[in-house]
């Protein structure tokens, strides 16, 4: 038993950090490093950034970043040299644009015939509950409040 | 009539949205590149070192550009086509040797044949992002003026050469430089 927990134990990998310590001149450099690598997508593992994956192009664009930030360039620079190379894909956050207008205005667009659906369907259920009176049962109705009651 | 068309109109159309999402490749991302002209790169050649092959050396070919390294398993898979398409002697090869050693890339295409007309080193991977490289083996087809003009994710596969390649090597030879 001892023997096989021991075994597991050798699996069970501790949570190592991927990123690579780096030394900044600058707070806000830091600051825009850990934003950028946040932001921007590893593309071997797709759905994780590349500051989470420890993919070998990952570790590659965390260089590129770190250096570009080095030479003083700015954020924007950076995010368009990743997308004239590899798209919009490699943006988790996609500009807003032609192409992923519908990626964008999808769930407002959605919410918002969730909620003409509702608002249709309660005001049928209120007609059905309260179905207006024929004329004929409109004057019935009259003179029976005029009259306190009916015959 | 229309409370049961309705819902199932709806449930047809996801249903096709799903089936198509399903047989995408999320693998396959339209790459930028596309018309543009190839990145610049001067890299040493892997078979003498101390030579460099510069991108616009080849300005006026069509070429080839695979990405490719001792280290990647499907660039095996896609290795006989490569030595199928060299022996036609249509088009200029040049292997983009990706993050490997030299001496394990040289010992690969002794071992395995040399499809290349010539390889170069991009050891650190920095040509490989100016590239948009992100799986190999990948492919890139330039025409004379230096222009991407397809980009092959992944293994060349059988047919690929008829149906893609050769097809689009024959227009852009046809075309002026």
């Amino acid at each position: 038993m001892k023997n096989w927990l021991f075994c597991i134990l050798l699996f069970s990998w501790p949570a190592f950090a991927t990123v690579e310590y780096r030394d900044f001149k600058q707070p806000e450099q830091e600051q825009a490093y850990q934003t950028l690598i946040s932001e921007l997508r590893c593309l071997v593992c797709q759905n994780q950034t590349i500051a989470d994956s420890n993919a070998d192009l990952a570790k590659d664009l965390r260089r590129q970043v770190y250096e570009m930030l080095q030479k003083g360039q700015s954020k924007q620079q950076i995010v368009d040299f990743m997308t004239q190379r590899y798209g919009d894909f490699v943006l988790y956050k996609p500009a807003f644009n032609l192409k992923t207008g519908l990626l964008w205005l999808g769930p407002a667009l959605f919410l918002l015939i969730g909620l003409i659906t509702v608002i249709i369907v309660v005001r049928r259920i209120k007609t059905a509950k309260h179905p207006a009176l024929s004329k004929a049962q409109q004057t019935r109705l009259n003179a029976i409040l005029e009259k306190g009651n009916e015959d | 009539m229309l409370k049961y068309l309705l819902p199932l109109l709806l449930f047809i159309v996801l249903a096709i949205f799903l089936a198509v999402g399903l047989r995408l490749n999320p693998k396959d991302i339209p790459s930028p590149l596309i018309d543009k002209p190839a990145p610049a790169f001067a890299l040493p050649i892997l078979a003498s070192p101390e030579k460099t092959l510069k991108q616009s050396d080849l300005q006026g070919k069509v070429w080839l550009l695979n990405v490719w390294a001792s280290w990647c398993i499907s660039c095996r898979e896609e290795h006989p086509l490569l030595l199928q398409l060299a022996k036609q002697n249509l088009v200029m090869l040049v292997g983009l040797n990706y993050k490997d050693e030299a001496q394990a890339a040289n010992l690969w295409l002794q071992k395995l044949g040399n499809p290349y007309n010539v390889s170069i080193m991009d050891s650190d991977g920095r040509t490989g992002i100016d590239y948009g490289v992100y799986g190999v083996p990948e492919t890139f087809v330039i025409d004379k003026r230096g222009v991407i003009r397809y980009k092959h994710t992944g293994p060349v596969v059988p047919g690929d050469l008829e149906r893609i390649f050769l097809p689009l090597i024959q227009q852009l030879q046809a075309e002026a430089a």
